[in-house]
């Protein structure tokens, strides 16, 4: 088991988005998480990522069997979490090169590895620029300074390859992406598809699911998982949209 | 009256050179000032308690016997001018200047510039900056920078003033930058030591010239700083100025930027980091007093522990100056509960068809932004730094000189690491 999450209650200024969550993952597994607006999507990779205004009130979080609720947000990252930002914040000033640098040698010092020396840290990312189609002067800019949309969800999935992280929770990485820009994103996350590493993929739409094949979809409602199924589920949601749940929710209160 | 004033009064009546009669005039000016308190507008966050009643011995030649060096700077190249205490250290008869520029003591000054040189002081630097007057007549040494027209000088000129543990001094810098030149100067305080210096530099601009300027206030705790920059611009000439101090037990900086002419365009970008008590105090001017000319004022600032920061930032527009572009802002980052920083623009606009914009902020830490780089692994104590970093370094990065913004990034770098956030 990778992670496990039991009974997750949490809350933000004092409105509880999650009533109670459950949800397992195993290593080389990609559960889609799909929903409506407002259901918690985005709230369970603030929570599992550690986001400090992000209450948490009850049930439990393992990961690889530490209890994940009690460690900083950089210690979550380190061993092995990986949040990629809906909206990722812009940084000006620090360079892109200089971030990304300093986050892969924080997870080399992690597991007991040199530091990568700026030379050998800039053939890795060159490469692994190439690989999401941003030009190379983008590593010199601020952290997504001045980036449109889709290059600032592109350069998510630039530090998701470089970090190689062990659970990757993308958070609605299609959100604003013409088809091309999704289709990089597509490629990125299925290049990083081993059979070991797991991801949770959360959006709105069944469009990125075409391009990242699900092993699981579930579907989050007022801070639930209402439904799980297989892949099959989200082109249900995509003829019906969300509206059936409303029924579910009375027929379940 | 303070003591002290009084005793600069005393003092000045001995000096005796050939800025004589310039300096009787600022005398006259020094005589009607009042001494300031808390209550002057201009002195209102600082208290000038403790130079009231200084008593230190005041700088003379034996004391240039002291070895200094200028720090080095890989890659930078510069002709350096070296003082002690004011006191000239280099030997100005064997420098071997680029052609088109002349670089003197204020002693070694000939008969032939003296008149000319004479004409551009107090031109550009205004008679209201009370340690101004004092530098007026009492810096007995320092430099004179005289530009050729045309000439275009590479080679920086950098001119390092330490000062040491008991002494008063005054130095003064006087650079004529002829029509169509260009030339880099830096000029560099250093030194701790319970010490009061005062520092004043005066650049006169003709047309279309470019004059890249540095001011490295980088005292140590027990010094007190007083200085100045001051600019007037010809037609079309560009400034880029680059501010950047430390604090120490009291620094004082007054600079001022005098459109004099039409088209001028000016920039000025000042950083400050302040830790652990120091006190760092910038107020800078901008005349806008003729048409079309463009200013651009970027001043940051990070204090932690119990320093103080005050920045007070005026952009005068005067009524015949239209079609003016001018921009302030003044951001700052307060880590400490214990810190202070007091930040105030100022905009006098007389003109009608100006564009003018200004802003200034106090952030504390960017929660957001360190969380950002938290999820990448990176822990709360190194993201602080990188943020803190970052604010600053775009400031640093936007100055001309490589070399020199190459030296100064570790430095800013440590000197942040060390603060306290508490």
């Amino acid at each position: 088991m990778m992670l496990t999450i039991k009974d997750l209650q949490a809350s933000v200024e004092e409105t509880t988005i999650l009533k109670g969550l459950n949800l397992t993952i195993n290593p080389g597994e990609v559960h889609a998480i799909m929903g409506p607006n407002g259901a918690g999507k985005s709230t369970l990779g603030y929570v599992l990522s550690g986001r400090e205004d992000y209450e948490v009130q009850g049930g439990t979080v393992e990961f690889e069997n530490q209890n994940l609720l009690d460690m900083e947000v950089d210690e979550r990252a380190r061993a092995g979490i990986f949040l990629a930002f809906q909206y990722p914040v812009e940084i000006p000033g620090v360079s892109n090169m200089e971030f990304m640098k300093e986050s892969v040698n924080a997870a080399r010092k992690e597991r007991g590895e040199e530091p990568l020396t700026a030379a050998e840290f800039l053939k890795t990312a060159k490469a692994a620029c190439k690989q999401v189609n941003l030009p190379l002067e983008f590593l010199k800019r601020g952290v997504n300074e001045g980036f449109s949309g889709g290059e600032k969800k592109r350069n998510e999935i630039m530090q998701m390859i470089l970090l190689q992280p062990k659970l990757c929770i993308l958070d609605e990485s299609d959100s604003g992406l013409d088809i091309d820009a999704l289709k990089v994103v597509a490629d990125g996350v299925n290049s990083q598809r081993d059979g070991k590493r797991s991801f949770i993929v959360v959006t709105h739409y069944q469009r990125l699911l075409d391009y990242i094949q699900p092993d699981y979809v579930h579907i989050l409602a007022d801070g639930k998982i209402v439904k799980s199924g297989g892949p099959e589920l989200a082109k249900e949601v995509e003829a019906s949209g969300y509206a059936w749940l409303e029924g579910h929710e009375e027929a379940s209160a | 009256m303070s003591q002290w004033l009084a005793n600069v009064l005393d003092r000045a009546s001995t000096v005796n050179d050939w800025l004589s009669p310039v300096r009787q005039t600022a005398l006259a000016t020094l005589r009607e000032q009042a001494w300031p308190t808390r209550r002057t507008e201009a002195w209102r966050y600082t208290s000038l308690h403790e130079v009231a009643e200084l008593e230190l011995a005041q700088a003379n030649s034996a004391q240039s016997t002291v070895n200094a060096e200028a720090p080095a700077i890989e890659g930078l190249n510069s002709l350096d001018l070296v003082f002690v205490d004011a006191q000239p250290v280099t030997d100005f008869s064997k420098l071997i200047l680029p052609e088109g520029v002349t670089v003197t003591s204020l002693h070694g000054v000939n008969a032939d510039q003296q008149a000319r040189i004479s004409k551009i002081f107090n031109q550009a630097k205004p008679t209201h900056h009370l340690f101004g007057l004092v530098n007026d007549v009492l810096a007995e040494q320092g430099v004179v920078i005289d530009v050729a027209a045309g000439a275009e000088i590479e080679q920086p000129i950098r001119i390092v003033n330490f000062v040491t543990d008991g002494v008063e001094s005054h130095h003064r810098v006087l650079v004529n930058v002829g029509d169509n030149a260009k030339v880099t100067v830096i000029e560099h305080g250093a030194g701790n030591g319970h010490s009061m210096n005062t520092a004043y530099a005066e650049y006169v601009l003709g047309s279309e010239t470019k004059l890249e300027h540095y001011r490295f206030a980088m005292h140590g705790q027990e010094a007190i700083h007083m200085g100045g920059s001051h600019f007037k611009l010809g037609e079309h000439s560009r400034l880029n100025s680059t501010i950047v101090g430390y604090g120490s037990r009291l620094t004082r900086i007054d600079t001022d930027v005098i459109h004099a002419a039409e088209h001028a365009f000016a920039k000025m970008n000042c950083i400050y980091l302040l830790a652990p008590k120091e006190h760092f105090d910038l107020h800078t001017t901008i005349e806008h007093a003729k048409p079309n000319g463009t200013s651009e004022e970027n001043a940051r600032g990070i204090v932690g522990d119990k320093a103080k920061a005050i920045f007070n930032g005026r952009i005068h527009i005067h009524r015949d100056a239209q079609k003016t572009l001018a921009e302030l802002n003044n951001r700052n980052l307060l880590l400490s509960r214990g810190g202070q920083i007091n930040t105030k623009p100022e905009l006098e606009i007389y003109a009608d068809d100006v564009q003018c914009a200004h802003g200034a902020t106090v952030a504390e830490i960017a929660e957001e932004e360190l969380y950002y780089l938290q999820t990448r692994g990176i822990p709360r104590s190194q993201a602080l730094v990188m943020l803190n970093f970052g604010f600053v370094q775009e400031l640093v990065n936007q100055m001309p000189n490589k070399a020199l913004s190459t030296w100064l990034q570790p430095l800013l770098r440590e000197r942040f690491s060390a603060m306290e956030t508490k």
